[in-house]
């Protein structure tokens, strides 16, 4: 009966520790093996130590370790976005940023509104304030891990020369995020890209629907929270309404508060196991759809760029002009386009391989835990009732 | 031992132009040997076991201002009648939820209103009482919008901000009524509380409620969009899962409203009644005191009067000193009698109280529980079409 109720404030079980494989299914390969071993959360930075083992003889020593920043992942992210001979790959999407923002705030009021409150409603708001902050933190860590195994696992990515550096170098990359006008010509590129957007066929537009899932998903979560931080505060109402003549019913009411107590603690854990199962798998899909999205759009833009070498070949021959020069760049536009269908055959299979053995993993691990945790419930809710019944 | 008990029916409502009446129908079963008052005789008779009559909201509010205005001065706790809505929206002639909602909602305060008027042993004898249960028809009550709970209440307040004014306190020679008073209000500010707590409850559930069924029908699309055939079906099973979690939340919600909060609203105005008891019991003391201080003011005159020379004029010092002497034995009979009857009274109300509680806690322990085994019997439906994806 107690292996429903755990009393601590660790709203992350052990088992939940490793969530590498969690939104992808990978192999492990023995000639490459990334993991991020450690993450430290400084003031306005997590340094995530990247610890890799590989049998390859591109790497000076069999393992080693370097720490990397967010800004790092980013720009390893962007070298293969940006790289012509990765166009017909799937770009495993990079790790959102770290967001511990709205956790600091929360611990910051709390710490201000320390006199106003008991001592034992403080503390128990710190523990779940910093269960919560832990939580997200180990989120931050999973989801770069699942990155740089993700380009690990591929057969061709995991060659790249940046990845090796980025793996090994001892010292900083120094990678400055993108400045302003950097970011504006980023901009630029997206709205061409979306106006190009329409050219994408073939691809059903499951990311409306993902996107819809994440928005509606984010609020049911913030909901069943929400509820259940209001369901303890109406415990804290009740447990003190104890009548100082009525010994009886000072433990009756006693009894309800606990229960209530016990309960909210399983509907906390419910929400962040939904949030885990559910809203995470949402979100990553979200991301890895995006980038089989893109593919696909350059796929359409070296299409487009044979057919007007075509057109250009076409004119330059009947005018007589050029015609070599059209006609390397139509032989250029051909093998890119044809280099990249090949690819992209094989990445979208494996995409949707990838996605279908995902969801069913978490479908079915999240059923598992709603049921886990709906019969603690009942089993509390029986045993107060009993408890209750028989104290007439 | 009462075990008179009061189910109330809604009945038709009438669609006329300008207004619509709603009727409830009072169906009372009880045990008891009543004495009847419309037969008028001396011996009790049995009455019929179940006696049934139709009565307006408006007949609910004058009994209760009939009752309250006979008993609260000597110290009974009356029940407060359910509040009159600022506005009443019943619409005429639709089938609308929410007018259905309110319906239902002023069904069960009536009939919890009723159940603990008639509870009470002093009031159970009353002849108003006895006629509102029992006479086919009964006299229209005049002017409740004056005399509703709310217009009631603003009295009573009105009297009790009269009592906080004077500046001389009572000497309170029984420190049981000050423990009790301060118990009293130490439990208002907590029903309180908890009232309020329990509406936030209630909302979040709803808005919980809400956002499961959008995630529901997103649910529903992606799977309608997804091609790989097993994962397309898992995933319409989980909108259909999260569908009846929707339903589930949304019964909750109604059942956290309809048994505790209503409980607790109940009591919040059961304790407004004992603080006007606990009022009019210094009323008295101090009409007894004021009575007192008189019939000093006229013996010194009085004394004053022995040495002048005025016969007429001390006779009747003297019928005044008899006439208020006899007064202030009242004053002080009265002051015992109200004192007596509060302590008799909380000891009632605080036995009821724990019991009301407790039922009404045990029953929405078991609505909480009945939830859990649908949630349970929801998701291990889902579960083997989750691993049935391959």
């Amino acid at each position: 009966m107690q292996e429903g109720l755990d009393d601590g404030p660790d709203f992350l079980s052990e088992e939940d520790r490793g969530p590498r494989a969690v939104n992808v299914d990978l192999q492990t390969d023995a000639t490459l093996q990334v993991d991020i071993s450690d993450a430290l959360s400084e003031r306005d930075k997590v340094k995530f130590t990247v610890h890799t083992k590989s049998s390859l003889p591109n790497f000076k020593q069999n393992e080693f370790s370097v720490v990397r920043q967010h800004e790092e992942f980013i720009w390893l992210h962007d070298s293969f976005v940006e790289n012509e001979e990765y166009a017909g790959y799937i770009i495993p999407p990079a790790p959102p940023r770290p967001d511990f923002d709205a956790s600091r705030e929360k611990l910051q009021k709390l710490g201000e509104g320390e006199g106003s409150m008991t001592k034992e409603e403080f503390t128990k708001m710190k523990q779940e304030l910093e269960a919560e902050y832990l939580a997200i933190f180990k989120k931050t860590v999973a989801m770069h891990e699942v990155f740089l195994c993700r380009v690990a696992a591929h057969p061709v990515l995991r060659k790249d020369l940046n990845f090796h550096v980025f793996l090994e170098y001892g010292q900083d990359l120094s990678v400055r995020g993108k400045n302003k006008k950097e970011k504006l010509e980023d901009f630029f590129k997206n709205v061409v890209k979306s106006a190009d957007g329409v050219l994408v066929a073939g691809v059903k537009d499951v990311d409306d629907f993902f996107e819809h899932e994440k928005t509606f998903l984010l609020e049911y979560h913030t909901r069943v929270k929400d509820a259940s931080a209001k369901s303890d505060r109406m415990i804290r109402s009740h447990k003190s309404t104890p009548d100082p003549q009525e010994g009886l019913k000072s433990l009756f009411f006693l009894k309800v508060s606990e229960l209530f107590e016990k309960t909210r603690k399983i509907e906390a854990r419910v929400a962040a196991d939904e949030d885990l199962k559910l809203a995470d798998l949402l979100k990553y899909y979200l991301r890895e759809s995006q980038a089989a999205k893109d593919l696909l759009y350059r796929r359409s833009r070296a299409l487009v760029d044979y057919e007007n070498a075509n057109k250009a070949l076409d004119k330059a021959r009947a005018k007589n002009r050029d015609v070599l020069q059209a006609e390397t760049s139509q032989q250029i536009c051909c093998n890119k386009f044809d280099k990249i269908s090949e690819s992209a055959k094989q990445e979208l299979i494996d995409f949707k391989t990838r996605r279908v053995s995902a969801f069913r993993k978490n479908l079915v691990e999240l059923a598992e835990l709603e049921l886990k945790h709906a019969k603690g419930n009942l089993q509390l809710l029986q045993s107060c009732l009993g408890v209750l019944k028989g104290n007439t | 031992c009462n075990k008179m008990i009061i189910t109330i029916y809604t009945s038709h409502i009438y669609k006329s132009i300008k207004t619509c009446h709603m009727h409830f129908k009072i169906l009372a079963r009880t045990p008891l040997i009543l004495p009847s008052l419309l037969l008028q005789t001396s011996l009790s008779v049995f009455r019929l076991q179940d006696f049934s009559v139709k009565r307006r909201f408006s007949d609910f509010l004058g009994l209760h201002s009939k009752l309250a205005s006979k008993y609260l001065h000597i110290g009974c706790i009356v029940p407060p009648a359910p509040r009159r809505a600022l506005w009443v929206r019943v619409k005429v002639g639709k089938e609308d939820q929410s007018s259905n909602e309110f319906v239902e909602k002023r069904r069960c305060a009536l009939e919890r209103y009723l159940m603990r008027t008639v509870k009470h042993p002093v009031l159970l004898k009353d002849p108003d009482l006895l006629q509102f249960l029992e006479s086919p028809e009964l006299a229209r009550a005049v002017s409740t919008q004056a005399l509703s709970g709310a217009g009631l209440m603003r009295m009573m307040n009105k009297a009790a901000d009269a009592v906080n004014k004077m500046t001389i306190r009572m000497n309170e020679s029984d420190t049981w009524f000050e423990e009790k008073q301060q118990h009293f209000e130490n439990l208002d500010l907590q029903l309180r509380k908890l009232h309020g707590s329990i509406e936030s409850l209630v909302c979040h559930r709803k808005e919980l409620s809400l956002n499961t069924c959008q995630f529901a029908r997103s649910a529903a699309m992606l799977g309608n969009s997804e091609d790989h055939t097993a994962l397309s079906r898992a995933l319409s099973q989980l909108a259909e899962v999260e569908e009846k979690m929707e339903a589930l939340h949304n019964e909750q919600a109604n059942q956290d409203f309809s048994l505790l909060s209503e409980l607790v609203g109940d009591y919040v105005r059961l304790l407004s009644a004992i603080k006007a008891v606990f009022e009019h019991r210094v009323k008295t003391w101090q009409k007894w005191q004021d009575t007192q201080i008189l019939l000093q003011k006229k013996r010194e005159a009085e004394a004053k009067l022995q040495i002048t020379n005025k016969p007429d004029k001390l006779q009747q010092a003297k019928d005044e000193i008899k006439e208020l002497e006899l007064k202030v034995s009242q004053g002080e009979r009265d002051f015992e009698q109200i004192s007596k009857t509060i302590r008799k009274e909380v000891t009632r109300f605080e036995k009821e109280r724990v019991k009301d509680f407790k039922e009404t806690i045990v029953k929405y322990l078991e609505t909480l529980l009945h939830s859990q085994q649908q949630m349970i019997k929801y998701w291990e439906a889902f579960l083997p079409e989750a691993k049935a994806i391959s």
